[in-house]
This record gives structure tokens, C-alpha cells and sequence, in this order.
């Protein structure tokens, strides 16, 4: 390691680094605002200048941008020079002289960089007198809002949104200090990143649409450590409470996972938290039909008497925690515990786990795909399915133009002299998918196939790959498939990308014989493999294809054997054809359902039971790639909700269920679920325990500066009330305590002095993208331990006549999901159609994006709103995952369409944003 | 020891000396004292000279105060204004400091000379906006945020405000 001189200090800094990187390392203060971590330098902003001297005689020395000068050993540096700091102090002045006087309507403040880095520089009064430039503002959708006077034309935001994230709809405009950042007109920013600009924009440009109406500065946001609990790649998050309500999102640090950035379905679709659909009481239906509330001790007694005696069966579901799908499993025996997952996605969730077993291959973070060299995406629509990996895979093609630099000794943070070196050079991606994806844009090869015609694409590389060239068909292959097999082999870290979203497990199980051709052949192989929601895996291995399916529940309710049905936060009418849930719920004695918003589920319920949302209790979710992490509540709910493992162990106690009897706390089932089988041990290890503290200290959810203590609820009573303990987790619902260094996975909010922005965040890491100086704890589930379920299915009937259509599954980053899809803002942006068709089957239905089509399937027919999509092949129709009437279509049927007679069409609904509008 | 002594009785010929100067002592509350324009007491929430709410809900006021008895939540108004859907001050716990009107950029939240506001029932200490706001400027007559941020609101366009140029027009490529 290099040893600098700063200031007459000596310090050994990594080798590679750039001065302005090494003094943050360091935890020396330099301001900045162009560069960032993960994007590299351009120089463009002079505001991270230090002197550098020649050597140890020179005295005057030169002004040089911190961030594009490379460390050297031996070199001299001062950050305090005068000549320096003046210069400093002078480019934030001139930076400023536009500056509107917005601070204190601006929903930056408080945790704007730019406000730290003025104090930093020393600037305090305006000197220049003379007019303000002033800019309109565009309507960028119902999620960001726009302020362009605050622009401090730094860049950042289009090296983010066109150069790191791969969209195409913001970009700098005008010529010389008119230049504007924005749309070329207005609308909502497609990037499914454009959340990042929030935390991007070192300034109050782009601020959080939904917090700016209903806006709680930093200082006085609770905030808990999270995880996203959208999709199965669980990014940490750092939701924020004040009043009861959920507020924002913010991302939370993890090298391996998120790093810098979440998705807009992270950021903004968590406040469904807020929702008027939450589920107000415990309530028992009455004669007419109607819920009445009722005591709670008093449904728990009943319950737990009906469960002594009749035949129960417990749906859970794979978008809660480990722990309440244990709790249920424990309260209902494990014969009787049903995932909840689709006979389908059960399916194909065990093949992916026997592809993992089978193929050898090492299963990749989202930080190691960005360091993957080639890649193949089999089916899988990751930017819709698991949309934080289609911005690392974005970076993973940069590797190439990695390797071009490196050659001319360039620093991989040059990065303005990076992109132009390299131009368009990619890695190669290749993407095979029945229809566009919005990774096509990045790919060196687009194979548009039907599932079938995938999996054959996949065994044909397969084969490639192991060199068997015997027959004639091999060579056609290798004249079309030949430059991906070659590619994976050139690669020194090839990855195979698909998942449960191409509905067909041929594609898997070809995505894993490639992936051991290649380990055959002695490749670091990573194979990625995508599930649909944010416990898929975790509740598959705890399962262990031990328990019912969904079919089988359905038969035995048919038989009239269940009496008791409890369902945890799990919609059946999103999982199976209604008539098959109707029937179910209608045949069961009881039904018992425990859920966060109301749904069609808990309308047919005879108890329906108030469960706390992710932001209100602890969970451990296990992502795609077997990686447990911990949320924690953020806050105390103002609604009577508990989390629904709290609900369950309560039952199991009444009813005297002799595991759960010793059952005190979340610890307790966190362990004894670890201890139950081989496969989750080490889950209760994802974090520390309830007992943590440092120095005998609590780690607080509350910044040092929260306001308000003694008049936030002082209407109700001017005595106020003790700080509620937080017996279950080491954070206490307070602003005292430690927030020193702390595990990663205990750090609420991040803030030191002088940094009140995200940008602090380098003040616990080591290195600007290096680990977190308080650790970390990295559970992940070894693929040697991952036990697959038993359950095989039959496969559907495929018609091919020719009126006949392949269903294939369709996702949505804004719909399919069934939470976010309720979040204000999200609700906006949900589009209603839930069909797509290509369009000559369109024009031969004679029906155009809105009617009615009705699809006759094995479950019978159902009306569907149709979209047209131009991209998908002929013989295949897109359902949409999520939308109204998908769930009667298994994707991989045959179906046959006609156009829907009495279909009435939907009224054009116009966007309802006023306010965005109106600030324009 | 005999210095002790003769400051003893210097201090008492002091005291008694005192005993013919004018009072200080006023009848109150008969008879009110003069305080200051300046003087800290009640807090109330004041308006621009054109007659709207003041505060703009920045926080600043809340976070400042030392021992926390500030609390509101922003809101937007339908013409653009950040406004306080509610304010609410817990003079109960208030030690009449002062930070809050140093802390606020809008000069909306002012401490006044009145500290007549004791109440039997500490529940009745605590003020909400309605108890706040008055319909005045208060100290300050002339300032008004509006004039000069560069937030659009009804009535104020972009370019508008003091010290601002028409907004730029991105499409032109003249210098
Ligand atoms: S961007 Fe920062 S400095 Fe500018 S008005 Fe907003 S908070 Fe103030
Ligand atoms: S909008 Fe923000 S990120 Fe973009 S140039 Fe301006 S200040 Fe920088
Ligand atoms: S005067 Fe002091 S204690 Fe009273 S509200 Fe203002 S800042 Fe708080
Ligand atoms: S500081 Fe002034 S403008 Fe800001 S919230 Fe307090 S009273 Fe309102
Ligand atoms: S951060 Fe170095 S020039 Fe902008």
C-alpha cells in the first residue's frame, strides 16, 4: 500500500485510489460533489480541490482535484492550505450565486449534501447581488418531484440515470449556464432506478413526490434497519416513521446486495403501510355478512378450542418471515402446513434448488454478478422480476471496458475517460425471452422464444459447450446458438441467469446442464436463479415438500375434510382460480385469516385477524440467493395488529401446543426454528440477539436531534408517555443509546457530524465501496444443504392447434406485487391490463388495447383486459402476474381466445397528481 | 477580626439606607410592568404583510427547541404553499428561550411580552395552531418568504420573486 503525506501526516492508503477517496477513507473532510463511490470521477465540479507538492522541497505546491489524482507513493498533500481551502470556499460561493433561498421549503434539507458541504467550505454570505437564474420545473410522474432552481449542474444525476442505469428519458439540455436537467417533455421518468435520484442529486432537485406532500425532515424520522420485502433480492432498506405513518425509504448500505441503490418498487412501494385498507380490528363476521369487532383474547380462546378438535390445515405464505410460516407450521403440524405457493411456482421452485444442487455452479450476490464477464439470461424478466440484478447486470457488462482501461494503466474511476475509450464495447449479454425486455438495449444477442423454445436454446449451448458436434442439428445450433457457447467460454466468470418467471422448468433445468458444462470445463460459474417474492426460498426449505399443496388443500376441501382453515397473509385469489378458492373457503367450518390490508381472502373469512406490516415487527426473510437477513420494526402501530408469529404462538400457547409453550419472544422462535432442521441453522445468527448491547447501551431509531418528545402527543395528555421498551430487539424507541460503530445489520439511519446526507455513510465503511467498520453477518444457506421439495407435478396440457395460445407469465415491476401495488404513488403507475397480445393475434380477435378478450383455459373462462404488445411472439399471450382475473390462467396452458361481447371498457382515468402538476 | 466587624456594620447601614429610596415593587397585576417589544413570553405564529400564514413548516423551530415541546407535520396547499397542518406547543414543558424565533427563517414564530398564562390545568398549557396564530406580522412587519424563495405558488410565478430573472428558456441556444 501506497504511503501520502497529508498535511504533514503520513497515511498508508489502498493502492488504485484517487486523494478524494483516500481523505474519506481516512476520515479526513474534503468536500465534493461530482464524484461518487460508485460512479467514479469526472473533475467536473472543482470543488474537491488540495495541493499537492512535487516533492519534499516544494513549498507553493498545485492546486489539484482531489478526485482525479491518483494516489502515489511517496506523493505530498494539503487539504488545509490556504490557497486550497479559498479555492474551495470560492467555487461553493460561485456554485451558490444562483441558489434560490428554498432551504426551508426544500425536502432536501436537513440531509442535503450541498448544505453540508457549504458549511464544510466555509462559504456564509452571498456576495453577488445581481439577478437569479431561474428554471421551470417538469412533471416527472407521481414519484419524483422536480425543483431545477436548486441544480448545482453537477452531473450526477444523468451519469447516474443514462450511465450507470441505462436510461434514456434525462438528460442535461440547453447550451452553456442555461443547462437543464429533465425530460424532453413531461412525464414520468421510465427508469425503474429513478427513485436514486433522490439520494444521487447532492441537492433538493429531485425530492421523494409522496414525502414532499406529507414531509418529515431526517432529523425527526424514526427509522429500524430493514429489508425490501418487494422481491426476492432483499435490498436493505431504512424506512422512516414520524406520527404513526411511514414516511420514505431510504437505501441502507450493503456491499454485497444493494450497495448504493434500490429500485423505485423498494423506495416507494413500502407506504401501503399507511393504507386505508389496513385491517382495523379483530373481527368476527355476523349473520349479515358484516365484521364486528371483537375481543381479541376472546377469537384466540375460540380458536384454539377449535383446533383441539377438528382437522386444521394453516396457509402461509411466501411474502412474510421464516418465523410466522414456522409458528403456523408448529401450530398446525407440518402434514398439515401448506405453503401457499402455487402448484406451478412450487414446481419450479424445486427445480431451481435441483439445478443448484446439481449443477455445482457458485450462486452470485448482486455485487458478484456485477464482476460476471458474460452472461446468458434464460426466460427470466429481471428487470420486472428481481429489477435491483438488472442494474448490477448493467454494470457487469462494463467489465469489458474495465479490461480495455486497465490495459492503458487507467484507473476504473476514470470515468468520463473510461466511456470514451470504450465506446459501446459490452461484455456480452444474451437474453432469451418471449417478448422485449428492457435489458434488450445491453444485450450483444436478443433470441426471442417461446418457453419451450428457450429451454431447447439452453441445451443446444449446453451441448455446445461440452463440444459434442456430432449430428446436423448440433451445427445449426452452433450457427445460431455458437457465439453465446463461445462467449460463456471465453468468460472468466460466466453467469446463467433465469428463474420461476419463465413458468417452465425445462428452461431451468437447461439453465443448470450449461451451467455444468461450464463447471465442467473448470469455469468460476455463477448461476443466479430468481424467485417471485421475498421468502419464495425461505419457505420451500422450510417446508421440505413435507406438507400439502394448494391442489391437495383444494381436494381435501372438496372431500369436506377441513373444518379449520387458518391463512396467513396470503390472498388465495391471487395463487389459483377463483372458483377453486370459493369453493375451499366455503367448505371449510372455520376460516381464520391473518392479514395486514384487507383482500378478497379475508372477505370470506369468518375471523379475520390484524397482522403487523414488515415495518412493524421482525422478520428474517431468505433472498434468492439463500441469504437470511433481519428486519426490524420501525415504529409502534397505531392499528391493534401484532406480528402474525406473535398471533400464532399465542394460539399454540392457549391450545397448549407443547413446542410453542416455551415460546417468550421472537428469539425464541428465531432459535427454536434454526434448531428444527439442518437446513435453516444459523438463522437466528442473522443478527444479534435481543440481549445486544454495547456498553450496556441501546442502539437508538431516532437521530440525536429528534424534535418534538414533549408535544407530539401532548393533545391527548400534556403527561407524557414513557418510551415504550423494545424488549425484542437490541434498538430502543428512543434517541439515546449507542451510535458508535455497530453491525451492519443494526444500523437504523447513518449520520455523522458534519455529514448529514446518505453521503456519511462512508464514515462507516472502510473504502468507498468496503465492507462496514462495525462487521457484518453474512448468513447464507450452503446450496449442499438446500433440501428440495418432493412434489411433482403433472404437466399442463399443451394444445397446439392453431386458435390455441401458450400462456406465458408476465411481471410488472409496478402491479405484480401484491403490497406494493398499494402504496400511493405505485397505485398510479399499476397499468389495469392483464393479457398482453402480440398483434396479429390481436387484429385476428379483431381487439384493440382495452377490450375485453375471453380466454377458455382448464379452469374455464375468464374475461381479460388486453394490452398489445408488439414484441411478443405470435403464439404466445402474455398474462399478467397480479391483475385481475391472471390467477384462473396456469402460465405454460393452452388456451384458446375470443373476443369478449360484453366487455365494457374502462373511461380513460387521467393521472390524479395535482400537486405535481400544479408546481410545475 | 476587626475588618470583619466593620463590614458588618457597613452592610447593615446599607441595608437601612435603602429603606429611603423609591420602591420597585409594582402592584400587580393592578399595575402592569413595562416589557420590552422584545421580552420572551407567549409564542404566538404571525402572518406576511399580505396576510397569510407565515410558517412554512420547515422544522426548524421544533429542532431547536430544547426541551422539544414544538411538534407539527407539513402539508402542501393546493396553490403550492408548505403550510402546518397542525403546530402545536407544550408551553408546559416551554422555558420561554427563545431559540425557536431565532431558529425560524420565516420570522413567523415570535415570542411576546405577555406571560400571563397560567392555567390550573396543565392540560390547558398545551396551544395548537388556533391558539397560535395571530392575524398579524407581529415584530416584523416587511418580510415575507414568498417574495423571496424561489417555490412557485399562486400568484408568484417563477422569475417573480425578488432578485430572480425570467426563467430560462431551455429551447433557446442564444447566449
Ligand atoms: S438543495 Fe439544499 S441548500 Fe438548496 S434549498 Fe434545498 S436544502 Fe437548501
Ligand atoms: S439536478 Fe442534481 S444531480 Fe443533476 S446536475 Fe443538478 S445538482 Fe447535480
Ligand atoms: S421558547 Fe425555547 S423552549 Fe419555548 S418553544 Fe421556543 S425554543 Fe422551545
Ligand atoms: S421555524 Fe418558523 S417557519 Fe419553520 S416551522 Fe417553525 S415557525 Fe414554521
Ligand atoms: S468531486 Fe472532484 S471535481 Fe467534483
Amino acid at each position: 500500500m501506497p504511503t501520502i503525506v497529508i498535511d504533514g501526516k503520513e497515511y498508508e492508503v489502498p493502492q488504485g485510489e484517487n486523494i478524494l477517496e483516500a481523505c474519506l477513507g481516512l476520515g479526513l473532510d474534503l468536500p465534493y460533489f461530482c464524484w461518487h463511490p460508485a460512479m467514479g470521477s469526472i473533475g467536473s465540479c472543482r470543488q474537491c480541490a488540495v495541493i499537492q507538492y512535487q516533492n519534499p522541497e516544494d513549498e507553493r505546491g498545485k492546486l489539484v482535484m482531489g478526485c482525479m489524482t491518483p494516489v502515489q507513493d511517496g506523493a505530498r498533500f494539503s487539504i488545509t492550505n490556504e490557497a486550497a481551502s479559498s479555492f474551495r470556499e470560492f467555487i461553493i460561493e460561485s456554485l451558490m450565486v444562483n441558489h434560490p433561498h428554498d432551504c426551508p421549503v426544500c425536502a432536501e434539507g436537513g440531509e442535503c449534501h450541498l448544505q453540508d458541504m457549504t458549511v464544510m467550505a466555509g462559504h456564509r454570505d452571498r456576495r453577488y447581488r445581481g439577478l437569479k437564474k431561474t428554471h421551470r420545473n417538469q412533471y416527472l410522474g407521481p414519484l419524483i418531484h422536480h425543483e431545477m432552481n436548486r441544480c448545482i449542474t453537477c452531473y450526477r444525476c444523468v451519469r447516474f440515470y443514462k450511465d450507470y442505469a441505462g436510461g434514456s428519458d434525462l438528460s442535461a439540455m440547453a447550451s452553456h449556464d442555461h443547462v437543464y436537467f429533465g425530460r424532453h417533455e413531461d412525464g414520468k421518468l421510465e427508469s425503474p432506478f429513478s427513485g436514486n435520484l433522490v439520494e444521487v442529486c447532492p441537492t433538493g432537485v429531485f425530492t421523494d413526490k409522496h414525502l414532499v406532500n406529507d414531509y418529515t425532515r431526517k432529523w425527526d424520522l424514526q427509522s429500524a434497519p430493514s429489508i425490501c420485502p418487494g422481491c426476492s433480492v432483499g435490498c436493505n432498506t431504512s424506512p422512516g416513521e414520524r406520527y404513526g405513518k411511514l414516511k420514505r425509504v431510504h437505501n441502507r448500505y450493503n456491499p454485497d446486495i444493494n450497495g448504493y441503490f434500490l429500485c423505485d418498487k423498494g423506495r416507494f412501494g413500502a407506504t401501503y403501510v399507511n393504507s386505508e385498507k389496513r385491517i382495523p380490528a379483530v373481527g368476527r363476521r355476523s349473520k349479515d355478512g358484516l365484521f364486528d369487532a371483537i375481543d381479541s383474547s376472546q377469537a384466540l380462546t375460540d380458536i384454539a378450542k377449535g383446533l383441539s378438535t377438528s382437522k386444521v390445515i394453516g396457509i402461509g405464505s411466501p411474502r412474510t418471515s421464516i418465523e410466522t410460516n414456522f409458528a403456523l407450521q408448529n401450530l398446525v403440524g407440518q402434514q398439515n402446513f401448506c405453503t401457499g405457493i402455487s402448484e406451478t411456482e412450487t414446481a419450479l421452485v424445486s427445480a431451481c434448488i435441483e439445478a443448484i444442487k446439481e449443477s455445482g455452479a457458485k450462486i452470485p450476490s448482486p455485487r458478484e454478478i456485477e464482476r460476471c464477464d458474460a452472461i446468458l439470461i434464460l426466460g427470466e424478466d429481471v428487470t420486472n422480476t428481481a429489477t435491483r440484478i438488472a442494474l448490477s447486470l448493467r454494470q457487469a457488462v462494463r467489465n469489458e471496458a474495465f479490461n480495455m482501461a486497465e490495459g492503458l494503466q487507467l484507473q476504473s474511476w476514470q470515468d468520463a475517460a473510461t466511456r470514451m475509450l470504450v465506446q459501446d464495447e459490452r461484455s456480452p449479454l444474451f437474453l432469451a425471452s418471449p417478448h422485449a425486455t428492457q435489458l434488450d438495449d445491453i444485450a450483444e444477442g436478443i433470441f426471442n422464444l417461446s418457453p419451450s423454445n428457450i429451454a431447447h436454446l439452453g441445451y443446444s449451448v449446453a451441448s455446445l459447450i461440452e463440444g459434442k458436434k456430432d449430428d446436423a442439428a448440433k451445427k445449426t445450433d452452433a450457427n445460431d446458438y455458437g457465439n453465446i457457447a463461445e462467449a460463456l467460454l471465453k468468460a472468466e466468470r460466466p453467469l446463467i441467469i433465469s428463474g420461476t418467471g419463465v413458468t417452465d422448468t425445462s428452461v431451468i433445468k437447461a439453465a443448470s446442464s450449461i451451467t455444468s458444462a461450464l463447471v465442467a470445463k473448470g469455469k468460476e460459474t455463477y448461476l443466479s436463479l430468481i424467485y417471485q417474492e421475498a421468502n419464495t426460498l425461505g419457505i420451500t426449505l422450510l417446508d421440505q415438500g413435507q406438507g400439502p399443496s394448494l391442489s391437495n388443500i383444494f381436494e381435501q376441501g372438496e372431500n369436506n375434510s377441513i373444518q379449520t382453515l387458518i391463512i396467513v397473509e396470503n390472498d388465495l385469489y391471487r395463487r389459483a382460480a377463483k372458483h377453486k378458492v370459493d369453493k375451499l373457503l366455503q367448505a371449510a367450518d372455520q376460516v381464520i385469516v391473518l392479514d395486514i390490508l384487507d383482500n378478497e381472502t379475508c372477505n370470506q373469512a369468518d375471523i379475520v385477524i390484524p397482522a403487523s406490516s414488515f415495518a412493524e415487527c421482525e422478520g428474517t426473510l431468505i433472498n434468492f440467493e439463500g441469504r437470511a437477513q433481519r428486519h426490524f420494526p420501525v415504529f409502534e402501530s397505531k392499528h391493534p395488529c401484532r406480528p402474525s408469529w406473535e398471533w400464532l404462538t399465542e394460539i399454540g400457547k392457549i391450545s397448549s401446543n407443547k413446542n410453542m409453550l416455551e415460546w417468550q419472544c421472537f428469539d425464541d422462535i428465531n432459535k427454536a426454528c434454526s434448531e428444527s432442521s439442518s437446513t435453516l441453522t444459523g438463522i437466528n445468527e442473522v443478527a444479534p440477539d435481543r440481549k445486544y448491547r454495547v456498553g450496556g447501551r441501546k442502539i437508538p431509531r431516532q437521530p440525536h436531534r429528534y424534535s418534538g418528545r414533549t408535544a407530539m402527543v401532548a393533545n391527548l395528555s400534556v403527561h407524557e408517555p414513557k418510551q415504550t421498551d423494545d424488549t425484542e430487539t437490541p434498538l430502543g424507541f428512543t434517541m439515546e443509546g449507542h451510535s458508535g460503530d455497530r453491525p451492519g445489520e443494526l444500523i437504523p439511519f447513518v449520520w455523522a457530524p458534519g455529514w448529514n446526507s446518505n453521503h456519511s455513510v462512508h464514515k462507516l465503511q472502510t473504502g468507498s465501496e468496503g465492507e462496514l467498520k462495525g462487521g457484518r453477518s453474512v448468513v447464507k444457506i450452503e446450496s449442499k444443504k438446500l433440501i428440495q421439495s418432493k412434489q411433482q407435478v403433472k404437466s399442463v396440457n399443451q394444445n397446439n392447434d392453431q386458435d390455441h395460445f401458450i400462456a406465458v407469465a408476465m411481471y410488472k415491476i409496478f402491479g405484480t406485487g401484491e403490497l406494493s401495488s398499494q402504496s400511493p404513488g405505485i397505485i398510479e403507475l399499476c397499468e389495469s391490463e392483464s393479457i398482453e397480445l402480440a398483434i396479429e393475434a390481436a387484429d385476428k380477435l379483431g381487439v384493440s388495447n382495452g377490450d375485453g378478450v375471453t380466454a377458455h383455459g382448464v379452469n374455464g373462462t375468464v374475461d381479460l383486459e388486453v394490452k398489445i404488445n408488439d414484441s411478443l411472439i405470435s403464439n404466445c399471450v402474455g398474462i399478467i402476474q397480479g391483475m385481475p382475473g391472471a390467477a384462473n390462467i396456469n402460465p405454460g396452458e393452452g388456451l384458446s381466445l375470443t373476443r369478449s361481447e360484453n366487455w365494457v371498457r374502462r373511461s380513460e382515468i387521467i393521472s390524479s397528481d395535482q400537486l405535481g402538476g400544479k408546481n410545475v | 477580626m476587626i475588618e470583619a466587624f466593620v463590614s458588618q456594620i457597613r452592610t447593615i447601614w446599607r441595608i437601612l439606607l435603602h429603606s429611603f429610596t423609591k420602591a420597585e415593587t409594582v402592584q400587580y397585576p393592578e399595575q402592569k410592568p413595562y416589557l420590552a417589544p422584545r421580552y420572551r413570553g407567549r409564542i404566538v405564529l404571525t402572518r406576511d404583510p399580505d396576510g397569510d400564514e407565515r410558517c412554512v413548516a420547515c422544522n426548524l423551530c421544533a429542532v431547536a427547541c430544547p426541551p422539544d415541546c414544538i411538534a407539527l407535520q407539513q402539508g402542501t396547499r393546493e396553490d403550492g404553499r408548505w403550510y402546518p397542518e397542525f403546530f402545536r406547543i407544550n408551553f408546559s414543558r416551554c422555558i420561554m428561550c427563545g431559540m425557536c424565533e431565532e431558529a425560524c427563517p420565516t420570522n413567523a414564530i415570535q415570542l411576546t411580552p405577555d406571560f400571563e398564562m397560567c392555567e390550573y390545568d396543565r392540560q390547558n398549557m398545551v396551544y395548537e395552531k388556533e391558539h397560535l396564530l395571530i392575524n398579524g406580522t407581529g415584530k416584523y412587519h416587511d418580510y415575507n418568504f414568498y417574495r423571496v424563495s424561489g417555490l412557485k405558488i399562486d400568484g408568484k410565478d417563477k422569475g417573480e420573486a425578488q432578485n430572480e430573472a425570467e426563467p430560462i428558456d431551455v429551447k433557446s441556444l442564444l447566449p
